[in-house]
């Protein structure tokens, strides 16, 4: 394990959290909006706006109120939110669980299907399979998440209901919170029936949301195979006479893998900020609609809060997949 | 033969004392309500959010309240109160044998350290909360006094008419005064009241849960549990009260309320609401300050086609500041009809400079009073232009729209309001006073200073009897309609669905209801 390399990416990781506090800081600031005014509303009186802006703190020049969030980060406090008094911190770790289970399964169906589905187009190449499967994809890019989401819901939930129709678990259900991540604390309470229910729960919104990351996979998948099906070691393997499947799975998958971990990592990043319209559709309580709430109502705070977790959930991401490029091919090494 | 007979007549005889049985209320069962946000907090002193208010209502009480399904104050932690000779202090005698949820017992010192939290700096609980809306609740109570256990006294500093009418607003709660000492600032997370429903766990963006409160002192709750959902995309929540996933869900748009009226497991019921959209004419403008212009203008735009277009049906047609669901409407006034030639002939009249370009500003957010801000003023503009009018709509963020009408820097302004108190005072004084009118931050966006208009307002806070305060508004809505510094456009009509199952479901007319008696088939 490259530890020098991982010691060098964490510090870059601090400097681009900086860089990113700084211009969060500096563009909510920009964008027409007073938080007071928009908690207030028609109804409040000039008084009431003043008392309420002091006890924000948003009566303090822009360099002192900088100057002490940062000094709240640096002892781990990401602030309070102004809508609420609460912590951001603990705002942002109720909800932070539900995007990333959702972001996760998303992910897992989307690499799934969409690695075999150009896996298979690639090996099956100007087949039906292969035409039907990329037209798929091009219907998937296409498709607007919030049509899909409610077509599906109004086909599995209300016309034929065999699916539920919106949040993480039956309404009666309430599993004790220790990750908060449903399907893990079902299992942890030993309630089973519970854990299904979660599951069940998680299907129409993860696959929702991995129709767009699945069609792109699949796409991507099917042209680095039809790059690699090329090559001359793979006519090598074929010609000491290896069945079709390990020569498509373990000589040409293997070596079309780095584009496809690139397109996983930064879709995986996308769908951890960008689960919104899912997460609203499906009334999912994740993070993302959070971020939407808080920005229209100018929660400072929050927001600052959750674009720093986001930044930091990216960073990991990209460290990570840059370690896994390692581990698929021995010829890239890091250097410290 | 003649047994079938018999038997069918027994059974027609019959029907109707099944039926009586299917509407006697039964006790039990869970309350689904899919609403469209979560809430922010339950301690409703520090709640300006509607989903805010809905929960906290059912878990929280006051001193007083409004009527189930009408704007007038009733008694609830109060039995009785009288105000003194003066004016100025308020003596509330409190329920006995009243429990908060956490068991505490209900006294003169909960009610002091509720209102004390809020209006006293110096008190230990001020700085747990940001206490929103004093000006509308509290505000002109300068002094409490706990005069025994179950007495206690409220002394404003002038002789302040509306302020039974604030007490009774969501901004008075009265908590566990173990409660705000234990969750000190997160007392909105954990509110402890004397409701009919307690609470009982919240899961932020998701749901809320209350159960039944077994030890209420008033008539006990009907269903055991209500779980209040966040759906916040409207056809979502359409189609989980079509396919029964919820009993209740709230703020359908007009096209999805016209599908649910065609729906049999569906009920509907509309009631006016209590607020009002309007267009505010600057009166300090030169164009706008002749009476005679306002009035033309008022000609010149046709309400009802408005309703039809904008508000699919859902709004009556306003001529005066506040709506008729509150008390002292004078209706006896005529509105305003439309009449474009008459529009043409007073703008003649009154020399009006028909060359110039005059700014129309439209609201950038939407609200129930005025639910399509761009459409509606494109629609006005298009009237004014029938009468030779050049209006150009004007488009601010929404913080900027506010301070800049507030400065009166506009010649026209759309915007509304919701008088939630349900006092006229809270529309008349507040929004069309002389005192209101002074800039910056003029609630009073017409900038209109009219002292008869003002002393009418002044005179009916310091009047008592509500017969007196009546003739006083009734002439108040005289000299507004002759003087015409708003054009009031409409009353929202308040809508709720809910499955059939459901009995007993109230609405006041400002949406906000206690849940307490509502009942659900098994």
């Amino acid at each position: 394990m490259p530890l020098g390399y991982i010691a060098k990416r964490l510090f870059h990781l601090l400097l681009i959290m900086f860089g990113v506090s700084v211009l969060v800081f500096l563009m909510l600031r920009m964008i027409p909006g007073d938080p007071a005014r928009l908690l207030l509303g028609e109804f409040a009186s000039p008084e009431e706006l003043v008392r309420l802006r002091s006890q924000m703190g948003l009566n303090q020049p822009y360099v002192v109120q900088y100057g002490i969030y940062l000094k709240n980060i640096l002892h781990g406090d990401l602030g309070n939110s102004l809508r609420n008094g609460a912590p951001v911190a603990s705002e942002i770790g109720v909800r932070l669980p539900a995007t990333l289970e959702l972001a996760v399964a998303a992910m897992l169906i989307a690499s799934v299907l969409g690695i075999a589905a150009g896996v298979v187009s690639a090996a099956r190449q100007y087949s039906v399979f292969d035409y039907g499967s990329m037209f798929m994809a091009l219907v998937g890019v296409s498709m607007p998440i919030f049509w899909l989401g409610l077509m599906l819901i109004y086909l599995l939930s209300v016309m034929f209901p065999i699916m539920p129709m919106m949040g993480r678990i039956g309404m009666g259900s309430e599993p004790d919170v220790v990750t908060g991540l449903m399907l893990v604390d079902t299992l942890l309470s030993g309630e089973f029936g519970d854990f299904l229910d979660a599951l069940h729960h998680l299907v129409l919104p993860s696959f929702t949301l991995s129709t767009i990351p699945m069609a792109i996979i699949a796409r991507i998948t099917r042209s680095a195979m039809l790059e690699v099906l090329n090559k001359d070691y793979v006519r090598t393997a074929r010609a000491k006479g290896m069945s079709e499947a390990v020569v498509i799975l373990r000589h040409a998958l293997r070596n079309a893998f780095l584009p496809i971990v690139t397109v996983l990592g930064l879709n995986l990043g996308l769908l951890l900020g960008g689960a919104v319209l899912t997460e609203t559709i499906f009334s999912w309580p994740g993070l993302g609609r959070y971020v939407v709430d808080s920005l229209m109502a100018r929660d400072y705070a929050a927001v600052q809060g959750c674009i720093l977790i986001f930044a930091a959930l990216m960073a990991v991401i990209n460290l990570m997949v840059d370690l896994v490029y390692g581990l698929l091919d021995p010829r890239i090494r890091v250097h410290a | 033969m003649r047994k079938p007979i018999a038997c069918v007549f027994l059974i027609l005889c019959l029907l109707p004392a099944l039926s009586f049985g299917a509407d006697a209320p039964v006790t039990g069962g869970t309350l689904i309500w899919g609403r469209g946000g979560d809430s922010v907090s339950l301690d409703l002193a520090q709640a300006t959010d509607g989903e805010s208010i809905k929960a906290g209502i059912q878990v929280l009480e006051n001193l007083v309240i409004f009527g189930k399904d009408s704007m007038n104050v009733e008694p609830q932690l109060a039995e009785s109160w009288k105000v003194s000779d003066d004016g100025r202090t308020w003596t509330f005698k409190l329920r006995r044998g009243v429990k908060f949820h956490d068991g505490y017992p209900f006294n003169a010192q909960a009610v002091y350290d509720s209102f004390a939290r809020v209006v006293f700096k110096e008190h230990p609980y001020n700085s747990y909360g940001q206490w929103k809306y004093p000006s509308l609740s509290l505000g002109p109570v300068k002094d409490i006094k706990v005069v025994d256990d179950y007495t206690i006294a409220l002394i404003t500093d002038k002789p302040y008419a509306p302020l039974l009418n604030n007490l009774a607003l969501w901004l008075c709660p009265i908590l566990s005064p173990k409660a705000m000492a234990d969750y000190k600032d997160k007392i909105g997370q954990h509110p402890v009241g004397t409701g009919p429903f307690k609470f009982v766990s919240w899961t932020k963006d998701d749901q809320i849960v209350l159960e039944r409160n077994k030890d209420y002192w008033g008539e006990k709750a009907k269903v055991n549990k209500i779980i209040l959902k966040s759906i916040p995309e409207p056809s979502a929540r359409l189609m989980a009260l079509q396919s029964g996933t919820v009993d209740i869900a709230d703020d359908l748009d007009p096209d999805s309320i016209a599908l649910v009226k065609k729906n049999q497991k569906i009920a509907i019921i509309e009631r006016p609401s209590v607020n009002v959209g309007y267009l505010a004419f600057n009166t300090e403008k030169p164009r706008l300050k002749d009476p005679k212009v306002r009035q033309a203008l008022s000609h010149a735009v046709d309400k009802d086609t408005l309703i039809k277009s904008i508000f699919a049906g859902l709004a009556i047609p306003a001529k005066n500041p506040f709506p008729p669901s509150i008390w002292s409407y004078n209706d006896a006034i005529k509105a305003y009809d439309y009449n474009p030639e008459k529009a043409k002939k007073l703008l003649t009249e009154a020399k009006f400079d028909f060359n110039t370009e005059i700014e129309l500003w439209a609201m950038p957010v939407s609200r129930a009073y005025m639910p399509e801000p761009v459409k509606t003023a494109e629609l006005i503009q298009a009237y004014f232009a029938a009468v030779g009018v050049k209006a150009k709509i004007v488009r601010h963020e929404w913080g900027a729209y506010l301070s800049k009408t507030q400065n009166g820097e506009h010649d026209m302004c759309m915007l509304g309001w919701l008088g939630g108190n349900a006092d006229p005072d809270n529309f008349l004084y507040g929004l069309l006073s002389a005192d209101t009118a002074k800039t910056p931050g003029a609630a009073n966006v017409a900038i209109w200073k009219n002292a008869e208009f003002t002393d009418l307002c002044l005179k009916g806070q310091k009047t008592f009897n509500k017969a007196d305060r009546t003739k006083i508004y009734l002439k108040a809505q005289e000299i507004f309609h002759a003087e015409a510094p708003w054009l009031p456009l409409v009353h929202s009509t308040i809508v709720r669905c809910y499955s059939k199952k459901l009995h007993d479901v109230p609405l006041r007319p400002n949406g906000l209801n206690s849940f307490q008696m509502v009942w659900k088939e098994k």
